[in-house]
């Protein structure tokens, strides 16, 4: 009897504020001092003149800003950060919309197609932007070799895929693309899957078609999950740094230049860290309206 | 559903197109890294060859020169030993972290799980720059324990959110049974919780070490050394010696660092998917 | 004309495996409501969705409005169906999910506004057209489910245990809404459910299933009354009827049927029966107990009756069934045969 109610007693103390803070603790602290710390050390460089083995710093103001600002690179790389993003994520959202569909129904061989599908997302960034890099190089091309092959191109006159800044870029794309592919289709197929089944067949005895069932009533039902995929699309495209500095190193000619990039450019391979973190802090504004959609989505799919 | 038999047969086939472009169009780079892998330099730098068959036979050059005359093998052996170490201080933050948002926490504790959540939404591109200062001056620049120190910063908010859904799907009546039977909400957590989430610690795991496999951004900024690389970043840099590329065994490294990883995600996606739909749902 | 019809249909899922339905055949009658009855795993929902199209039948035929519909579509047959959970859709407002058929059927978007009007007055839901499902409650969202499915004016509607989603309590009216919805617009119905009360309030005939077979097909009386086997007899009535096995046959009587001696006039049996168990569930007693002596001795029956105050626990007494309620069923078919006599000793 005793001893039942000492247990009741330390039941009543489970829902024990002290120990949940105890345990979240040691998480919240780690991540405030390796993410909190530097973003403000960042916001600090970036009103400085640091530069990588000066030992004075000094405070400059708004300077960095207004020489970005008006630095041709910058706006270039602008530029391009969004043309790679936006881009991307409007192929990415048509073709993982098409697979999720055509993935959905279990067919023989599914796993496979699967593993081979899910490739690009899991294999490291740098190395599947290597491959590409070999698959789109200026002389050994396959794609050059099939072009050639089939007589739309003359012998060694294909075009460089990666040397020509118009044709650089449609690369860049294309390899962004290819790599949030899977990770789209996935986050859909989860999506697809969380509709009811008797919503389809509802859809069909009322009369709806293949099309009509799609747009009027699954892909509507989805929007939420399809707002977490390209929302997410949007953070990994915008912030990656590796496509680029692989694929072109931001050449030919800084034309292929993205914001990540040109701070790694200028602040690590050219000492200047207040430059550098300035440009970094830029992609700041698109961050913030991405968390906040993605918490405006968050909170509609929990009152749903 | 029924539909008509014609309708049936074109849907077929639509479906079949449609799944072979997109396998071949998302896995042809991977093939083509098998095929390049093991084809002779001769072979590989004849522009006339046609380069989907074997004009030379096979060789294992590339593999030979792979791992014995570049640091591929030592970089293989640093991220796994990062990749390991930096499992376990995730795993020591975040099962705890995770567990108390999932149950011990009201209105604040939702706050603060969703911070933990915007948190891996600041990018590595943004806090490189700062943070290649700080370990500068710890000292610890050109060293793995720069990563293994930096690394938690995002692999320990994602493993919450992930662990925070596999938590929530155990019925709180378990614990509650623990305690009823003398354990304390901390012995319940560590006796009774830990034990039965493990097929989804287990996934959280598998989904650390390929974030800190896929890296590249600090793994560059931090590290400068041959010997002391990533795979994801030494084999972009160091298997190219001036201006020349190691296409061979650059393919080859690339196919032998992938693989293995895409297999375990593979087998671990169904429950990582698991994981996060019943996160949201609740 | 049968508004719907099968012809020996059957429905198998694996290879060579048992059928999921075995040669069913049935005809509705123009109007009326008809129920598939049957435990779980009987087939029914099988069969339901087979009439709607939604799974393919194996072999046999599905006619309706007297036309072969094997091979069309559901949105080819004119039916209307009405699921479990309701499958409204969740992001369109209670009038778009009532116009959606028509939508989906082309029909002028003048004549939208005036058919789902119609159909929400039918339904008494005219105030709730601009709200989302996730606002309403069980009873209102089975209102509209009725709604979308009958303004496209079907020749069939099919409902699929539309009541289970329901707590007890809202059950009871929302199956009086619909015995009144179906009285006011008189489309056959085809209604499936496990729950055999539903089916004896609700149904003009019951089809009764089990294991894909059909046992019997009649009206609540005739199914009640005369079950045509013990899978009948048992499946109907709470508690089951009382089945007890003689070496020449089976004998059944329904527990109402049981009662103490005194109030049995003309023909019956006598049974000594030793009270185990007294439930007093307010309207009436269930009383289960062990006959003693006699060809039945040590079966357990149940009983039930308007009063029990005399009956104590342990105690035994004399009860009788009259003789007229006495049913019978071959031992080995297990179907109802003639009366004959028996001896009781």
């Amino acid at each position: 009897m005793a001893v039942a109610r000492a247990s009741i007693k330390s039941i009543g103390a489970a829902q024990s504020p002290v120990l949940g803070a105890a345990m979240l603790a040691p998480a919240v602290l780690y991540i405030l001092l390796l993410v909190a710390g530097p973003f403000l050390l960042a916001i600090f460089y970036a009103f400085s003149d640091a530069r990588i083995g000066n030992t004075q710093l000094h405070f400059v103001g708004l300077e960095n800003f207004r020489s970005i600002l008006q630095s041709p690179s910058f706006r270039i790389a602008v530029r391009n950060s969004f043309i790679f993003t936006i881009g991307s994520q409007i192929v990415v959202i048509i073709a993982s919309s098409i697979l999720a569909i055509a993935l959905e129904k279990p067919f023989r061989g599914r796993g496979m197609i699967r593993f081979l599908m899910l490739l690009p997302w899991v294999a490291p960034i740098a190395l599947g932007a290597i491959g590409w890099k070999w698959i789109l190089d200026s002389i050994y091309s396959v794609i050059s070799w099939v072009l050639v092959a089939l007589h739309l191109y003359k012998p060694f006159s294909a075009p460089m895929w990666l040397g020509e800044p118009t044709l650089a870029i449609a690369s860049v794309l294309l390899v962004h693309s290819w790599r949030l592919i899977p990770f789209s289709t996935v986050i859909l197929l989860a999506g697809r899957t969380a509709i009811p089944k008797d919503i389809p067949e509802a859809a069909a005895v009322d009369g709806a078609g293949f099309w009509r069932t799609e747009f009027l009533i699954l892909l509507p039902m989805m929007m939420p999950i399809i707002s977490v995929a390209v929302l997410f699309g949007i953070i990994f495209t915008f912030t990656d740094m590796t496509v680029v500095y692989i694929l072109t190193a931001g050449g030919p000619f800084d034309s292929t230049q993205v914001l990540p990039s040109l701070a790694f450019t200028l602040g690590i391979q050219g000492s200047d860290l207040a430059a550098g973190a300035a440009i970094s802090l830029s992609l700041v504004p698109l961050l913030v309206i991405i968390a906040y959609l993605m918490l405006r989505v968050a909170h509609r799919a929990e009152v749903t | 559903m029924q539909t008509s038999l014609s309708g049936h047969a074109f849907r077929k086939i639509v479906h079949v197109l449609v799944i072979t472009v997109f396998t071949v169009a998302l896995a042809f780079p991977f093939y083509w890294m098998v095929v390049t892998s093991f084809k002779q330099n001769v072979d590989l730098y004849t522009m006339e060859n046609n380069p989907f068959v074997f004009n030379a036979k096979p060789t294992l050059d590339h593999l030979t020169f792979l791992f014995t005359q570049t640091g591929f093998v030592r970089w293989l052996g640093n991220t796994t030993f990062v990749g390991v170490v930096v499992v376990a201080i995730t795993l020591v933050f975040a099962l705890p972290a995770a567990y108390s948002l999932a149950r011990l926490s009201g209105r604040w504790g939702e706050r603060v799980g969703i911070g933990i959540f915007l948190t891996y939404l600041v990018p590595p591109t943004l806090l490189f720059i700062p943070l290649s200062r700080v370990i500068a001056y710890l000292g610890l620049q050109d060293s793995l324990w720069a990563l293994i120190l930096v690394y938690p910063s995002f692999t320990v908010p994602f493993s919450i959110w992930l662990l925070m859904g596999f938590f929530k799907a155990i019925p709180r009546e378990l614990e509650d049974a623990a305690m009823v039977d003398g354990l304390t909400r901390f012995g319940a957590f560590v006796k009774m919780v830990i034990p039965i989430s493990t097929s989804g610690i287990l996934t959280v795991v598998i989904f650390t070490f390929t974030l800190v496999t896929q890296e590249f951004v600090y793994a560059l900024t931090f590290l400068s050394s041959e010997a002391n690389q990533m795979i994801g970043t030494g084999i972009p840099i160091f298997l190219v010696r001036g201006d020349v590329y190691y296409w061979g065994a650059l393919m080859a490294a690339c196919l032998i660092a992938s693989l293995p990883i895409a297999f375990l995600y593979n087998l671990f996606l169904d429950r990582f998917i698991a994981g996060f739909t019943v996160g949201a749902v609740k | 004309m049968a508004v719907v019809e099968t012809r020996d249909l059957t429905k198998v899922f694996k290879e060579g495996g048992l059928g999921a339905v075995n040669s069913v055949n049935l005809e509705t009658r123009e109007g009326e409501f008809l129920v598939f009855l049957g435990p779980s795993g009987s087939g029914k929902t099988t069969l339901l969705r087979m009439i709607a199209g939604l799974e393919a039948p194996t072999s046999g035929d599905i006619l309706i409005g007297g036309r072969v519909v094997n091979d069309l579509s559901p949105r080819e047959r004119r039916i209307a169906m009405v699921f479990q959970s309701y499958a409204l859709y969740p992001h369109l407002s209670v009038y778009k999910n009532i116009a959606f058929p028509l939508k989906a059927q082309k029909v002028k978007k003048e004549l939208h506004k005036e058919k789902v009007e119609w159909a929400a007055a039918l339904l008494g839901i005219g105030a709730l057209l601009e709200r989302k499902p996730r606002e309403l409650s069980g009873g209102e969202r089975q209102r509209v489910a009725l709604a979308r499915a009958i303004v496209r004016e079907p020749a069939v509607f099919l409902l699929d245990e539309p009541l289970s989603n329901l707590d007890a309590k809202l059950r009871a009216s929302a199956r009086e809404e619909l015995e009144r919805f179906h009285r006011r617009v008189g489309t056959t119905t085809i209604y499936v459910t496990h729950d055999q009360v539903e089916a004896m309030a609700m149904g003009d005939r019951v089809l009764v299933l089990n294991k894909g077979v059909v046992h019997q097909l009649g009206t609540p009386a005739e199914v009640y009354d005369n079950p045509a086997d013990t899978f009948v007899a048992t499946f109907l009535g709470s508690p089951p009827m009382n089945l007890a096995e003689l070496p020449e046959l089976i004998v059944g009587f329904r527990p109402e049927h049981l009662r103490p001696r005194s109030s049995v006039t003309g023909d019956g049996v006598s049974f000594r029966l030793k009270v185990e168990n007294i439930e007093y569930l307010g309207a009436e007693w269930i009383v289960s107990g062990t006959v003693v002596g006699g060809r039945l001795g040590g079966k357990k029956v149940f009983s039930r009756l308007t009063s029990a105050q005399d009956l104590a626990l342990e105690g035994t007494y004399d009860f009788a069934v009259p003789q007229r309620e006495l049913k019978f069923f071959d031992r080995s078919t297990e179907k109802r045969v003639e009366p004959r006599a028996v001896s009781w000793q």
